[in-house]
Formats: structure tokens, C-alpha cells, sequence
């Protein structure tokens, strides 16, 4: 789960990250209320969206006067900010965080992620700051200092210590930095995080530091543990179809084609699209079920994939090993006579069960076109969906 | 032969007194496996499916001698139901469970290696399907009238493309010797190159089918050891091809996994080492029977 660059701000600086002063507003008047509350002469609003690359898309503007906060409040507010992390459908901009300028003389980055290859957590480094970490790894690849932590005994001092003289922080900084990184590292761990990014670090014209931009990503798996940091969850920032289908159980990827997918398990949805793409259709979702579906949940998921305009056929591809097909077929028999729809639905089946759910979905006499395999799966979801009424009519 | 579990071998179950625990207890012993005692702490001196239950694995290993454990124990205790396995001399253990953070497993990873080598216990998973060595034993959750008995070894982290693997070789006559789904968690008890190892081990395995998916250094590593050390042809499909990039990962993420980790850059790599790769996971099924009838 990500969460707002300004909540990620008041967990680190509860672990000793100085950040500039700042206040969060929800209209154009509390923001210029905020400026006169923080005071100073110069003041940085920035809209508060799940995505980097903000100041780009115009999503950070530099005011002079409350006036200025106020007027550039009124257009950020409900404007869709485009990033190249949003999509082309962008993101609402629904708060603004408003904060003092500060005088700097250096940028620096530095993250922390969950590194697979090591199975620990890894600090990432760059006297470079300023830019996107991917720009920095293209454009001063040497400049990116990297350091495991070892997870018995946490982050040390001396790891720190290298990290910061690597930077090439002048003496007098170092206690400051270290304090710093070993913060970061204890938010990481306490906030269960699987990335922690400050980007710019600064170093400011009065010699401190200060984390100007600040990102987290908490892991979904350890929310039951952590509901201080669940309920930063904010669903504006979801695509509302994924919301939906999270809130009833259900894991919902959206994407930009027309036919629906219903499958079970990550790595068949991978092939399904696999399979749809080869045979020249585009993938408009895709709904997992997960494990020991009922019929009541298959149903849930048919109606929630059904309900999506941009959707013009359903595939459902279930191989079924803890799930069982018979239920997997009562739960779209149950769904399509509630609820009739007029585009194709495509169902292939297999493993456990798989006769019985057959049975039943040539029993219910409903118009549903059968796949035996995964190939003839993808096929005839891209044919029925290319001689489906919607897809004609746009 | 087989890897990992025979007809021999003992196995308790984690967590068997739960709905999940006991459905699959029920499905493994079906499938005759040698299901020989469960733990739950609490429910000590039970019995499910006529096995005892243990409040213990310290306990239920010096009773049943098991060597091996099936986890299903719910996220929140899963890992330390793994590390009670560890310190409790199980040798094998397969977690099934599925949503277990992160920071739990890398205290996880962390733990087993207090032991030497030759005392560490093999965790295969979490969040994966299991193990079968079909006609012999099932470990997991898979169906096991997808799998018929043969010399094919298949190793998946998505659970539902083992199963396509299988049915796919099973309708063109080829069988399994065993099947293992190491999970789709970005950090698990056993990789893709741990499993090919034992593999090429095996003298009842002719062929392997390697079912890999986006993300993660651990395809890239596989090929490596194809590289060096496998002798077996190696059949694999990688998961993700058309996927939009970037979807789930993080930001700083990206520069630690620069290289390797997109579906073509992998295929790209797997193909280098000599591995077939097919583009289509519906021609799984034919690709082994073409390496296999190649190799003969």
C-alpha cells in the first residue's frame, strides 16, 4: 500500500527525520490558512497524489504571497495530474501539503527497498539527488552506493557511517546523517515497509539536513499488524474498480482492453493474457479468485467484471486445484440469471470437478461458449469478443 | 525415484486442526500419503483423521519420527510455525500459506541459517502449491488427477501453471517424477536453482519444465546453473510477456532490479543457456514431448 508524501513525512520525522514545517489542507482557503500558520515569505503547495514524478506534471508550485498559495490551491484541487506512473487516466488531486521553502546547497537520494536478490533490506545511495533513481542509474551509475543490512541486529552505526562519508558529507554532518539512515531504517522496520524513499535528501544553506520529499510503500501483508498505517489507506487514489473488488476479497488488476478476465492465481492470469494477446485481443482486467472459491464469490466476481463498461467479453480460465469447477460453474449460472448480460462469456474449466461443472453449465441452457484448453481459451474469447454487439457499436 | 517426498516418507501438518489443515490433511491422505500426526499448540492429545495431534513439533517429531511438515498455519503465526519446525528437526517443511509479510520471512530466512548446513532444514514456499511425486506422495494442495507418474521434473512458482504443465504433458502421455511449486512470494524458502539442483540429481528425472513469471533475480539465477551444472534438457515459459511494466513495483526497486527481471529479458536469458523456451504456455505439453523425443 502507498501511502501520501506528507503522511510518510510525520512517520519519519517521528523517527528523527527533520522535515520542513508543513500543513495539510483540504480547500484553497485552508491552504492559504496554512501558509500564514507555518509563516516565512515563500511556500511550496504540492498535490498530494500516489505517484512520483508530481513536479513535472505542474502537481508543485512555488507561491510568494498567501494570494498565490490560495490561487494555485484553486487549480490543483479536482485537477487529474498525469505522471509516468498514473497511466494516461492520471490521478485526483483531492489535498495539498504546504510547506516552507528551504535554502539548499546540496541534493542527495537515498532509499531503502526489500532486495530480493539478498533477501534483506537494502540501503541505495547517490550524491546525485534530485532526479528519479532510474535517471540516476542511466546517467551516474557510479555515483549509487549500496549497503545490506544484516536483519539479526538492524542497521549499524558504521554501515551509516560509510554510507555518509560515501556521499561525501562533510565531517561536521556526519552524526546528523547517520542519525538520519539509522531512522529510516527503524521506520522501515517498524512500519513495515518495502520501500522508504527520501529524494532529495538536502543539505540546507544553514548546514542540516532535511528530507524535502519523502515516499513509503507498506507491505499489504502486514496491514492486519499495523492499523495505524491501514488507515492511511486512501481509496481516492485507487482505481475504483479495484477498490470494489478489494473491499468484497477479491484481487482486481485494471487494465486498458476490452475482455474481462476471471481466473485463479497470479501466474494463470499472467498467461491468460499471454494467450490474449497472441491472439490479437487486449485484456480489460483481471479478477482473481483465489483459492476454495464458493459459488457466491465466482458470482461476486462475475458481476463485478460484468459491471465494467469498457468490458465487451468475459473470459473465465479456471484450472481448478484447491477450487472445484462444479462451484466455479454454479456461481456463473447463478450470476447470468440474475443478472443477464448481452456481451459473450467465454468459460474454460479444468481440474477438480471438471465434469460436473460442465454439467452444469450445459444443463443451465444459458449461451455460454465452452474452451477445453488454454489455447482455444484465448482464442475464443478474441473471437467472440471481435463478433460481440459492443465492440461493433464503438 | 523422486525428489523431495517419496511413499516413505513421514509428514505432520501445521495448523491440521483448521479448516484449511484438516480439508487437505483429508486430500493428502487420499492420496496416500504418509500423514502421521499434526500440530496445533492447545489441541495436544486430539486427533484428526486418525492421526494424533501434538501441542508441539519438538513433540510430534520424537513421537512420529516425521521428517517432513505441511504448513497452513494463518499469516499472522505462519512464521514462527516455520522457525518451530527448523529448531524442531523437521528436514523438509512446505509452506502453503499464503499472505505472510515479508519482514517475517526474512527473520525466517535468517533463523534457518543459525544451523549448519547439513542440519538446516529445506523450506519450500510459502504461498505455493506444494510438492507431488504423483503416484507416490502429495505434500500440498495440487489435484492429483492432473499428475501421471514419469520422468519429468516440473518446477513453477504459480501453482495453477504447474497444473497446466501437467495436464498438458498428461494429454500428450508424458508424466511427472515430481512437481514443485516454490510460490510467488518475492522471498521464499527454495528458488528455481535449489530445485533444478536436485533435479538433475535425480535419477528418475529425464527432463525439467521450468515455469517462471516477472520480477525477481531468480531466473536469471536458474540459467546460471543451467549453464554450469545441468545436463537435463530444460523446457520453460515465462509468465508475464505482455505485462504492463512496472505495474507492481515499487519506485527504488526498479535500480536493484535493473536487468534480467522482465519476462523477454529472462526468456532472453534462459534461451541463451541452452534451455527451450516456448512464447505460449498452451505448448508446454508439446515442447517437452519434442525435447524429450530429441534427447532419445
Amino acid at each position: 500500500m502507498d501511502i501520501h508524501e506528507y503522511q510518510a513525512k510525520e512517520i519519519l520525522s517521528r523517527f528523527g527525520i527533520p522535515v520542513p514545517r508543513g500543513g495539510l489542507a483540504y480547500s484553497p482557503e485552508q491552504a492559504a490558512y496554512r501558509a500564514r500558520e507555518i509563516g516565512g515569505h515563500q511556500w511550496v503547495v504540492k498535490a498530494q497524489i500516489h505517484s512520483g514524478g508530481r513536479g513535472k506534471a505542474g502537481g508543485v508550485r512555488l507561491c510568494s504571497s498567501e494570494h498565490e498559495v490560495e490561487d494555485a490551491a484553486n487549480e490543483l484541487f479536482g485537477s487529474r495530474l498525469v505522471t509516468h506512473e498514473t497511466g494516461p487516466q492520471g490521478k485526483v488531486v483531492y489535498r495539498l501539503y504546504v510547506e516552507n521553502t528551504i535554502a539548499i546547497r546540496r541534493e542527495l537520494y537515498v532509499g531503502l527497498v526489500l532486495d530480493r536478490k539478498s533477501e534483506r533490506v537494502m540501503v541505495v545511495a547517490s550524491a546525485s539527488g534530485g532526479m528519479e533513481i532510474e535517471e540516476i542509474a542511466e546517467r551516474q551509475p557510479s555515483s549509487i552506493i549500496r549497503s545490506i543490512v544484516e536483519p539479526a541486529v538492524g542497521m549499524q552505526s558504521f554501515q551509516a557511517r560509510e554510507i555518509a562519508f560515501g556521499l561525501g558529507i562533510e565531517p561536521d554532518l556526519i552524526p546528523e546523517t547517520v542519525q538520519i539512515l539509522l531512522g529510516c531504517y527503524k521506520a522501515f522496520e517498524e512500519c513495515d515497509a518495502t520501500m522508504v524513499e527520501i529524494n532529495p535528501l538536502v543539505v540546507t544553506e544553514d548546514d542540516h539536513l532535511m528530507a524535502l520529499d519523502a515516499k513509503m510503500t507498506v507491505d499489504d501483508n502486514a496491514l492486519f499488524r499495523l492499523p495505524h498505517i491501514a488507515e492511511l489507506r486512501d481509496k481516492s487514489q485507487e482505481d475504483p474498480r479495484e477498490t470494489r473488488a478489494a473491499d468484497r476479497g477479491l484481487a482486481y488488476v485494471a487494465l486498458d482492453g476490452h475482455i474481462g478476465c476471471i481466473v485463479n492465481g497470479a501466474g494463470l492470469a499472467m498467461a491468460t493474457m499471454d494467450m490474449i494477446k497472441a491472439a490479437g485481443g487486449e485484456p480489460a482486467n483481471f479478477l482473481d479468485i483465489g483459492g476454495g472459491a464458493t459459488p457466491e464469490r465466482v458470482g461476486k466476481a462475475f458481476r463485478i467484471v460484468a459491471s465494467d463498461a469498457s468490458v465487451e467479453a468475459i473470459l473465465i480460465n479456471v484450472f481448478a486445484g484447491i477450487n472445484r469447477c462444479d462451484w466455479v460453474a454454479e456461481g456463473i449460472v447463478q450470476a447470468l440469471e440474475r443478472t443477464p448480460v448481452e456481451i459473450p462469456v467465454v468459460v474454460r474449466l479444468a481440474g477438480t470437478n471438471v465434469a460436473e461443472g460442465r454439467k452444469i453449465l450445459a444443463r443451465s441452457g444459458l449461451a455460454i461458449i465452452r474452451a477445453n484448453t488454454l489455447a482455444e481459451a484465448g482464442q475464443r474469447a478474441v473471437s467472440a469478443w471481435r463478433n460481440s454487439t459492443r465492440a461493433r457499436a464503438s | 525415484m523422486s525428489i523431495l517426498i517419496d511413499r516413505e516418507t513421514p509428514i505432520i501438518v501445521q495448523g491440521i486442526t483448521g479448516r484449511i489443515g484438516h480439508f487437505h490433511t483429508r486430500e493428502m491422505q487420499r492420496y496416500a500419503t504418509g500423514i502421521v500426526g499434526g500440530v496445533t499448540p492447545g489441541k495436544g492429545g486430539s486427533e484428526v483423521e486418525g492421526v494424533p495431534v501434538f501441542d508441539t513439533v519438538k513433540e510430534a517429531v520424537a513421537r512420529t519420527a516425521a521428517t517432513a511438515s505441511v504448513v497452513f498455519v494463518p499469516p499472522p503465526f505462519a512464521a514462527d510455525a516455520i522457525m518451530e519446525a527448523a529448531d524442531g528437526g523437521i528436514r523438509l517443511c512446505i509452506a502453503i500459506t499464503d499472505g505472510i509479510p515479508a519482514r517475517d520471512m526474512i527473520r525466517v530466512k535468517r533463523y534457518m541459517r543459525r544451523y549448519r548446513q547439513e542440519n538446516r532444514m529445506r523450506l519450500i514456499g510459502p504461498n505455493c502449491a506444494g510438492v507431488i511425486s504423483p503416484g507416490k506422495a502429495l505434500a500440498g494442495v495440487m489435484a492429483g488427477d492432473v499428475y501421471i507418474p514419469g520422468h519429468v521434473g516440473v518446477v513453477s512458482r504459480s501453482g495453477t501453471l504447474g497444473y497446466e504443465a501437467a495436464s498438458q504433458m498428461k494429454a500428450a502421455g508424458i508424466g511427472v517424477s515430481t512437481s514443485v511449486g516454490i510460490g510467488g512470494d518475492p522471498i521464499n524458502g527454495s528458488s528455481f536453482r535449489d530445485i533444478l539442483e536436485l533435479f538433475e540429481a535425480d535419477d528418475d528425472t529425464r527432463a525439467v519444465v521450468l515455469i517462471g513469471e516477472i520480477g525477481g533475480p531468480q531466473e536469471a539465477d536458474a540459467a546460471a546453473f543451467i549453464r554450469d551444472h545441468m545436463s537435463k534438457p530444460v523446457v520453460a515459459y515465462v509468465a508475464g510477456l505482455s505485462a504492463p511494466k512496472g505495474r507492481r513495483l515499487g519506485h527504488a526497486g526498479a535500480i536493484i532490479q535493473a536487468f534480467g527481471e522482465s519476462a523477454s529479458e529472462k526468456v532472453e536469458i534462459l534461451r541463451e543457456v541452452g534451455a527451450t523456451v516456448t512464447a505460449s504456455p498452451s505448448e508446454i505439453g508439446e515442447t517437452v514431448a519434442a525435447v524429450l523425443k530429441k534427447a532419445a
